[in-house]
């Protein structure tokens, strides 16, 4: 029984490990700002909510107890990493950061920045 | 089993972080600066609840919280000023 809680934990660790690493190597290998911005705000958030479940699970085996940090934290985080990836967005689209070659609909960007509505083809 | 899995995915994490310092320190714009730190934030956080299991110690999830949220707060307060040029107007 032990041992397959043990097995579990370790599972989620390594899924954990996995899915960070490929929104760092995302971080550094996607072409633009925008498609950057995907990278982290989801292979990332998944990670980190792999390795606190992961937590969550070891805790009482290690004799702590039962802990709700772990929940704590990655409510938060699941909460605050939308909101920040948003605001981020925002901040690099009201820059004009440039658009990757072959983006779909990127001539409404100029409408939007105007604050007028895109025009229907 | 345990203390293997943890040590492999503290590499796996501690890998990229350094990837994430690649694209801080390379980033064409400042957005790409800005995200770069909230990943960093982000894995410092895994890295210290994994700390926290390889010690079997309570101590650690304190620290991650207040991370989390000073990650967060800071994230928000330089996308304000990106965009606005000000923080608090």
């Amino acid at each position: 029984m032990l041992f397959w809680v043990e097995l579990f934990a370790s599972f989620l660790l390594i899924m954990g490990g996995l899915f960070i690493l490929i929104g760092a190597l995302g971080m550094v290998k996607l072409p633009d700002f925008y498609t950057r911005l995907h990278a982290p705000t989801k292979a990332t958030t998944l990670g980190i909510g792999c390795i606190l479940i992961a937590s969550m699970i070891l805790h009482p085996l290690q004799g702590a107890g039962i802990s709700i940090h772990e929940l704590v934290i990655s409510l938060f985080l699941f909460i605050t990493a939308p909101v920040s990836a948003y605001m981020v967005a925002k901040a690099a689209f009201q820059r004009r950061t440039k658009l990757v070659e072959g983006t779909q609909n990127a001539e409404m960007s100029k409408d939007i920045l105007e604050r007028r509505a895109p025009q229907a083809r | 089993m345990l203390n293997t899995v943890l040590l492999v995915v503290t590499v796996m994490v501690g890998l990229a972080l350094v990837l994430n310092t690649i694209r801080l320190l390379a980033g064409p714009s400042t957005a790409d600066r800005i995200l770069a730190l909230d990943t960093l934030y982000i894995n410092s956080i895994a890295l210290i609840v994994l700390l926290g299991l390889y010690f079997s110690s309570d101590m650690y999830f304190e620290s991650a919280l207040l991370i989390a949220m000073l990650g967060f707060v800071s994230t928000a307060a330089l996308a304000k000023y990106l965009l606005r040029g000000d923080i608090i107007e």
